[in-house]
């Protein structure tokens, strides 16, 4: 997998390959409750074997229902977690070899701010974190133009987080990231907490920094739609399992897993007035004991017996990767054909 | 069903007498800072078996008047005007005691999230149970077997041995299926049903608006469905209201307000909505936020972030003016200059 992946996406500059990337947590009962109770240990494959790569300047996004594991991968890379097994190779900076600055921004922007600071130094942390100003009157210069930049006032550096609303908060989010000169943000549903015409006033921002500054974006979020609009490649996954990724174009045009198509199926758009739709059968199993095989098998219209047994491995079909044994098989028909898939599940 | 007529997918007629209305509702909260208006004028009517879709941001008081219609507003909140009527009753001034029995019995509801409408203590089954017996005169053997009926309905597997669980031993997706049954059970005429969808996965959204449209029309029960997703609106509406800052801005046929939006928040919001396959560098921007209850501009409440606003929508606020099915508080209207 990785070897196709460096053949494939040769020559360009890669700010982040991750290889076999997974992170379990130990939910277990107490040592004394397993062993009266006769019980094993229980552990959540939060991440489970992820491979991809985000190359310099593109936004890659990962949607997927909840419990998919798709945060969890988010703080993996920013650091938050440490992983149970895998890698991830880090970019260096323009050609300066030094290592590639990460910052990150939050779904709730009222608890990633801390109330008791005033919104200046929030800004200005990571300015003294990575000793960026040599003195104080310039970071407070430079606190004034970030703020400006994200479209507030250099004079709302003297408030407080409470005195602002859900979307200023998030300006100051991004601000805040901006601070530490980065090259790569993970962003974790930054538009998940707002209201629509919010959401578009940061996700223009947030193409505009990415412009102005050659960004590099990794998105998390479960709307379909606005992954759609922001992404230049989008991973889907399911289980802690990325399942499909593509450019966003041949994604959402010709997706080819069987839950790739059931999630794109699913979603109400403003185009679908009054036609019938396809609602995806079943929920998403308990990653505590994933289904043997292929996790998504107990709801796919197509699972056969080898993918019951044999978890399916990540590979490149027609400018993308995708892990289904149905796919390599070439058994999985043509989109129209996912018409048996109808109504709920009675 | 016990008491529910069958009249599967009948078109709603123009004609029909309106089974909800509401005219000029006004709802306030008294606080220190003086009186904060939640709901403001606001005028609307529902037909039997109708999907109205009331959408808004947060704050435009969608929610608020779901929870006055149903009479569960929180005190300080109370209704300073206006009416509301059922089947041409009034129920707006009713008492707690005669209000508790229409609400379940004519007018279902269904919120946000499941886990807080269900109590962890009881089964589903005795939960169930215990609404139809309020409701409807059954015994308790009967009064189970319309559950389990009821639990079919909404696609709960394995019904027969569901019954007994309790709440925590439902996904998502299931809870809010044993919620509708339990707005359902007593076959109420109207279901106000607030972001019924919002806390649930997008596959499982799917399947909870697909089973409340047929449900909806199986039964003849109308839907006051309020949300902040336009998608949702978009799907299952039959008419959508658009609020904003606690007014109603437009009323009409869902798919004619989303293709063709008169008012310029309406249009706003439309542009702002990132849609799969529209390729936008820039999504289209209504500047600033909505303005907080204590400080709403003067004149029409859009006026601010508003680019085509003149000199009268800083003075005056506009009301709901009606061409044939549709109507948009807007003075560019008025003057049937944007109006198409």
């Amino acid at each position: 997998m990785s070897e196709d992946l460096n053949r494939e996406r040769d020559g360009e500059a890669f700010v982040l390959r991750v290889e076999g990337l997974t992170r379990y947590f130990d939910v277990s009962p107490p040592w004394l409750n397993r062993v009266i109770e006769r019980t094993g240990k229980r552990i959540v494959r939060a991440v489970d074997g992820v491979d991809f790569a985000i190359r310099k300047g593109e936004t890659f996004s990962l949607v997927g229902e909840s419990g998919c594991g798709k945060s969890t991968v988010a703080r993996l890379i920013s650091g938050l977690y440490e992983p149970s097994a895998g890698a991830m190779h880090f970019g260096r900076r323009g050609d300066s070899g030094e290592k590639l600055r990460v910052q990150m921004i939050f779904q709730d922007p009222y608890a990633s701010l801390n109330p008791r600071w005033r919104v200046a130094d929030i800004v200005a942390e990571p300015i003294r974190v990575y000793n960026l100003c040599p003195d104080a009157a310039s970071r407070r210069r430079r606190v004034g133009e970030l703020l400006e930049q994200v479209g507030l006032s250099a004079s709302d550096g003297e408030k407080f987080p409470h005195e602002f609303s859900g979307g200023q908060r998030q300006r100051i989010s991004i601000a805040r990231a901006l601070a530490g000169e980065p090259d790569f943000l993970v962003c974790d549903e930054p538009t998940s907490a707002l209201d629509v015409s919010v959401q578009a006033q940061i996700l223009n921002l947030m193409k505009d920094l990415q412009r102005e500054y050659g960004l590099t974006y990794l998105f998390i979020s479960h709307d379909l739609a606005v992954v759609y609009h922001i992404s230049t490649t989008v991973g889907v996954m399911y289980l802690g399992r990325l399942v499909e990724w593509a450019e966003k174009k041949t994604l959402f045009s010709d997706p080819r897993h069987p839950y790739t198509r059931m999630l794109l199926a699913a979603i109400p758009d403003l185009g679908m007035s009054g036609k019938p739709r396809t609602p995806v059968a079943g929920e998403v199993p308990s990653p505590i004991n994933p289904p043997p095989g292929c996790a998504f098998h107990p709801r796919c219209p197509f699972a056969e017996e080898r993918c019951r047994r044999e978890v399916p491995q990540m590979r490149s079909v027609g400018g993308r990767y995708v892990s289904c044994h149905g796919v390599e098989e070439g058994r999985i028909p043509d989109e129209d054909a996912l018409v048996p898939m109808n109504g709920e599940r009675q | 069903m016990n008491g529910m007529e069958n009249n599967v997918a009948a078109p709603v007629a123009d004609t029909a007498p309106a089974l909800l209305e509401v005219r000029s509702l006004r709802v306030e909260f008294p606080t220190r800072r003086g009186t904060l208006v939640a709901v403001d004028d606001v005028s609307f009517s529902l037909r039997a078996g109708e999907i109205l879709g009331v959408v808004g941001e947060s704050g435009a008081g969608k929610s608020m008047t779901g929870t006055a219609i149903i009479g569960l507003l929180e005190p300080p909140g109370r209704i300073a005007g206006g009416e509301i009527l059922l089947e041409g009753r009034r129920i707006d001034n009713l008492d707690y005691e005669r209000m508790r029995r229409i609400r379940g019995k004519e007018i279902g509801a269904i919120f946000q999230d499941p886990l807080t409408s269900l109590n962890p203590l009881y089964t589903v089954g005795r939960q169930l149970v215990e609404t139809i017996r309020t409701h409807l005169t059954m015994t308790e053997a009967q009064a189970r077997r319309h559950a389990l009926d009821m639990l079919k309905e909404v696609g709960i597997p394995a019904a027969e041995e569901r019954i007994d669980h309790y709440p925590h031993q439902f996904s998502g997706g299931m809870r809010q299926r044993v919620v509708i049954a339990l707005a359902l059970c007593a076959g109420p005429k109207l279901v106000i049903a607030d972001e019924p969808t919002t806390a649930l996965d997008v596959s499982i959204q799917a399947q909870i608006i697909t089973l409340l449209k047929r449900l909806c029309r199986d039964h003849g029960t109308a839907v006051m469905l309020v949300t902040h997703d336009m998608g949702v609106i978009a799907e299952a509406a039959d008419r959508v209201a658009v609020m904003y800052a606690g007014r109603l801005v437009e009323i009409g046929p869902a798919q004619a307000v989303i293709r063709d939006a008169h008012h310029p928040y309406t249009r706003g919001l439309m542009g702002s909505i990132p849609t799969i396959g529209r390729d936008v560098e820039r999504l289209e921007q209504i500047d600033g936020s909505m303005p907080r209850l204590d400080a709403i501009p003067p004149g029409c409440a859009f006026n601010p972030r508003c680019r085509q606003r003149f000199g009268r929508c800083e003075r005056e606020k506009p009301s709901l003016i009606g061409q044939g099915d549709r109507a948009v508080a807007c003075w560019l209207h008025e003057q049937g200059e944007g109006a198409s």
